[in-house]
């Protein structure tokens, strides 16, 4: 009955959804005893208000995009990647790694920096990949102990081997930065940087690769359906590596934003940044498509963002964002867990 | 009277089509009722509302003359009505038991109370001669099994009107002697039926009434007594339809298909076919008749790749495909019709039209470096819908949405456009009404006539002896015996298939 969730209420679903849960953070407000108009209006300006927090909305919308893509991409495909935090992270070390290790022109330095991020997010999605196709091992359980194994190797080359015992590395220099005074100055000073525009741009990929090529055909049908696929000659393991390989290069891009842009170099991370979790919600609620993810990863970016300023403005603390975001999801999920209920229902009947 | 469910003026619209246009359908107590119609016609769709999985959009159900809203399966399941679908939904890797008992367990404390439960469903099997172990995995039992534990499993939560979506498209015709029989012992214990099926036949054989309905609209409903299965048809169908396929003498010509000591293992590593030796030629049709389970599967499986082949040769046109992949076997000439729709034939979540090229997306017209040609793929579908009377709202419509036996077509149309030296058809026409059997029929000896070589796999005595040209029986893995169509009978064959080597009539030293 999921082609009676007409495309209508497929949009609708996340849209009430977010309604729902603005209106309990309201209540929330309410109940403790803040001005729930007064907290709201204090995290729009805060996220949208002046341009230097326009400017750092917009840079901590980026890394939801990518993780968003990432998470939605593996979905769309049957799988779920639960490890794009580890393959972030890697992706950020990998692309500080880059930027440090060489002294090359720009226009070489700065792709080749991004290019390692992609490559070492693709190479840390490769491994549950592999391990799926071959011996059939859930991607899911190997994903997040990836996602460890990850935390510590970075730490450990953050601290050894790109730097000399310190808990930052050296900032990348300029020819391997995506560092931008321009915006920068355009923002009053925030740390926006170029990589909204690469995030963007891997969204318009994620649709070409995905609906308009023939991969994009083959990875969904093996995604759909594993027993036709092989039946129409599809190389299904081949194309459950590819999948993991493709979402962890999203994933590593998003690191290399941090990386090369927001931050500039690596440090120690003591516990996950929580970015790519972030992303399974983002990709939830923005219905694992493009345009969903883009504008799901602006609504966190603006909650997230405007958080910061909304106890300073209205005394609302920080944390009442999270009960908002966690019953958007609350809502989002239910509704997804009703359509697939149904869904089931029918597939049972036909 | 005495009606057990009155369905009055039911309409049910899906998006582009309206499915069930007032349609009445009334069930009198004690009696096994058809519903009959074409691929398409609406009878899942009226019998799933019945069922509670769709809302009419009007009209009213009354059951035991009271009117009533079934919102729900469980609403269904109160007022006593069940249904056996015909894609079974029960998990492969639970009991018997624990498949009917799953959502009523009965309790010991906290715990389910497994012995009762037990015994409880080994009574209901008795009592209904159903014979099914309760202790047995889904996984294990075969698929007329597995409908008989859909059947316990309605019977447990206490129905007294059992709907039957195509229960006898995926059973042999032994099982299917053996279903009619529990019909009747449910009857004989006051039940009511209400009977989905293609096969007029059976209609004749077990009904007492019969509803016709034709594109989503009910044209009459009869007593069966005394009507013929070309009267149904036609009624259904709107035309009058011929049983008998018309044929000319086969041509054929070189082997397109050698197959020679073939070996290829189960899915449990035990060998399935055994050094068989097979051969088709291109203007011919060759039949393959069989109990289930005698290697049919396994051997359709190695030539088209999806199974490993132990040892032997599978030769097309002189190039042996015996270690390639799927892929290659199929561009090397091989079409296939599969016998699991569901589970090979299509991707149910991608629109009618993608499935339309699912083994030639990465060709052109329908992409071009890499990039897919949606204009083309639509273009290639529509064709096909028209050409294969595929009933659907558009190209763009979920495979999903499409009945049974369109999505059947839609697969047929497929493999027949793409034109193989080597169509390997299994079960097509399972689950098709009779004027579309009669046109695939065509549409395969067509094929033949135009020199390709066909190998059709069927449970279907009378399919195998109407189409083939030439039938080989298989048992036990191996190609036992090679008969003329002509000269056969449905007789010898059931003796052929069951394994006794010699022909019906001749000595033993023959
Ligand atoms: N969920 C759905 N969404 C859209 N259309 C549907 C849906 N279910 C059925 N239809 C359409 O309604 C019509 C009737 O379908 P139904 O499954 O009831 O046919 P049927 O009589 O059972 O045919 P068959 O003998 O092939 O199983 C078909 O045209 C089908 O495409
Ligand atoms: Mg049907």
């Amino acid at each position: 009955m999921f082609n009676q969730f007409s495309r209508w209420q497929k949009i609708m679903i996340p849209v009430i959804s977010v309604v729902l849960g603005l209106l309990v953070g309201a209540i929330v407000m309410l109940v403790s005893g803040y001005n729930p108009i007064e907290g709201y209006a204090a995290l729009l300006s805060g996220s949208l208000g002046e341009g230097f927090y326009i400017g750092e909305t917009i840079r901590q919308i980026t890394p939801y995009i990518f993780a968003g893509l990432a998470v939605a991409f593996a979905f769309r495909t049957g799988l779920f990647n639960i490890g794009v935090e580890g393959q972030l992270l890697v992706g950020w070390v990998a692309s500080v790694w880059v930027g440090l290790a060489f002294d090359l022109p720009k226009i070489i330095h700065l792709p080749m920096a991004i290019l390692a991020g992609a490559l070492a997010g693709a190479l840390w999605a490769f491994v549950p990949g592999l391990l799926k196709a071959k011996l059939r091992v859930h991607e899911v359980i190997v994903t997040i102990m990836m996602n460890y194994i990850a935390l510590h190797l970075c730490n450990y080359l953050v601290r050894y081997v790109i730097s000399d015992g310190q808990n930052t590395t050296d900032r990348v220099p300029e020819s391997a930065s995506l560092k931008s005074p321009f915006f920068e100055t355009l923002t009053e000073f925030s740390t926006m940087h170029y990589g909204i525009f690469l995030a963007l741009a891997a969204a318009i990929i994620y649709f070409v690769v995905l609906e308009k090529t023939t991969t994009g055909f083959e990875l969904r049908s093996v995604g759909f359906n594993q027993h036709a696929s092989e039946y129409a000659g599809m190389n299904v393991n081949r194309n459950i590596i590819l999948s993991m390989v493709i979402s962890g290069a999203f994933a590593g891009l998003g690191g290399a934003m941090e990386g090369l842009g927001t931050f500039g170099y690596g440090f120690i991370h003591g516990a996950f940044s929580g970015v790519g979790f972030d992303g399974i919600a983002v990709a939830l609620l923005g219905g694992n498509v493009a345009l969903g993810v883009i504008l799901a990863a602006a609504l966190f970016g603006i909650l997230k963002q405007g958080a910061l300023i909304m106890p300073l403005e209205s005394g609302v603390p920080t944390e009442l964002v999270e009960i908002v975001i966690a019953i958007i999801i609350f809502f989002v999920a239910s509704s997804y867990i009703i359509a697939y209920l149904l869904q089931r229902l029918k597939k049972g009947a036909k | 009277m005495d009606y057990v469910i009155e369905m009055l003026d039911i309409r049910k619209e899906f998006p582009g089509i309206v499915a069930n246009d007032n349609i009445t359908l009334q069930l009198k107590k004690g009696e096994i009722h058809a519903l009959l119609g074409e691929n398409g016609a609406g009878k899942s769709t009226l019998m799933n509302v019945l069922f509670g999985l769709y809302q009419p959009e009007k009209g009213e159900i009354k059951v035991r003359g009271e009117k009533v809203n079934i919102t729900s399966p469980n609403v269904a399941n109160e007022l006593g009505i069940g249904m056996v679908h015909q894609h079974f939904m029960l998990v492969d890797t639970f009991t018997v038991t624990e498949n009917i008992v799953l959502g009523l367990e009965p309790k010991k404390g906290l715990n389910i109370d497994m012995k009762k439960a037990e015994s409880e469903v080994q009574e209901i099997s008795d009592r209904y001669g159903l014979k099914v172990d309760p202790n047995a995995k889904i996984a294990d039992i075969s698929v007329g099994m597995q409908q008989r534990v859909e059947i316990l499993k309605t019977l447990y939560r206490g129905a007294e009107i059992l709907i039957f979506d195509e229960p006898t498209a995926v059973l042999t015709p032994q099982e299917i002697k053996e279903l009619i029989q529990i019909f009747r012992t449910l009857i004989a214990e006051g039940k009511s039926i209400i009977l989905i099926t293609h096969k007029l036949k059976e209609i004749i054989e077990v009904c007492d009434r019969v509803t016709v309905i034709r594109k989503g609209v009910g044209i009459d409903t009869l007593d069966v007594e005394g009507t013929t299965p070309t009267q149904l048809a036609s009624l259904m169908v709107g035309r009058d339809v011929t049983f008998k396929t018309d044929k000319t003498e086969a041509s054929p010509t070189h082997n397109v298909l050698e197959i020679s000591q073939l070996n290829v293992k189960d899915s449990r590593g035990v060998n399935a076919v055994k050094n068989l030796d097979l051969s088709v030629r291109a203007g011919e049709i060759v039949g393959i008749a069989g109990v289930d389970g005698n290697g049919q599967s396994e051997l359709i499986e190695a030539i088209t790749g999806l199974r490993k082949v132990s040892s032997g040769v599978i030769k097309l046109n002189d190039q042996n495909l015996s270690s390639y992949k799927t892929r290659k076997i199929t561009e090397a000439g091989v079409g296939h019709i599969p016998q699991d729709r569901h589970k090979h034939g299509l991707v149910l979540d991608f629109p009618i039209g993608d499935n339309m090229v699912l083994q030639t997306y990465y060709h052109k017209p329908y992409s071009k470096y890499s990039m897919l040609n949606n204009k083309e793929i639509n273009k290639q579908a529509k064709k096909l819908i028209k050409e294969f009377d595929v009933r659907t709202p558009s190209e763009t419509t979920p495979a999903r949405a499409l009945s049974g036996g369109n999505q059947q077509k839609a697969i047929i149309g497929r493999e027949v456009d793409r034109d193989p030296d080597l169509l390997i058809a299994a079960q097509p026409t399972r689950g098709l009404d009779v004027g579309a059997i009669e046109f695939i029929h065509k549409r395969l000896i067509e094929q033949r006539d135009n020199g390709k070589a066909v190998l059709l796999v069927s449970f279907e005595l009378e399919e195998i002896i109407n189409v083939s040209d030439r039938i080989a029986v298989i048992y036990d893995g191996n190609i036992i015996e090679i008969v003329d169509p002509k000269t056969t009978t449905e007789q010898e064959l059931g003796l052929l298939m069951a394994g006794s080597k010699n022909k019906a009539g001749e000595t033993e030293n023959v």
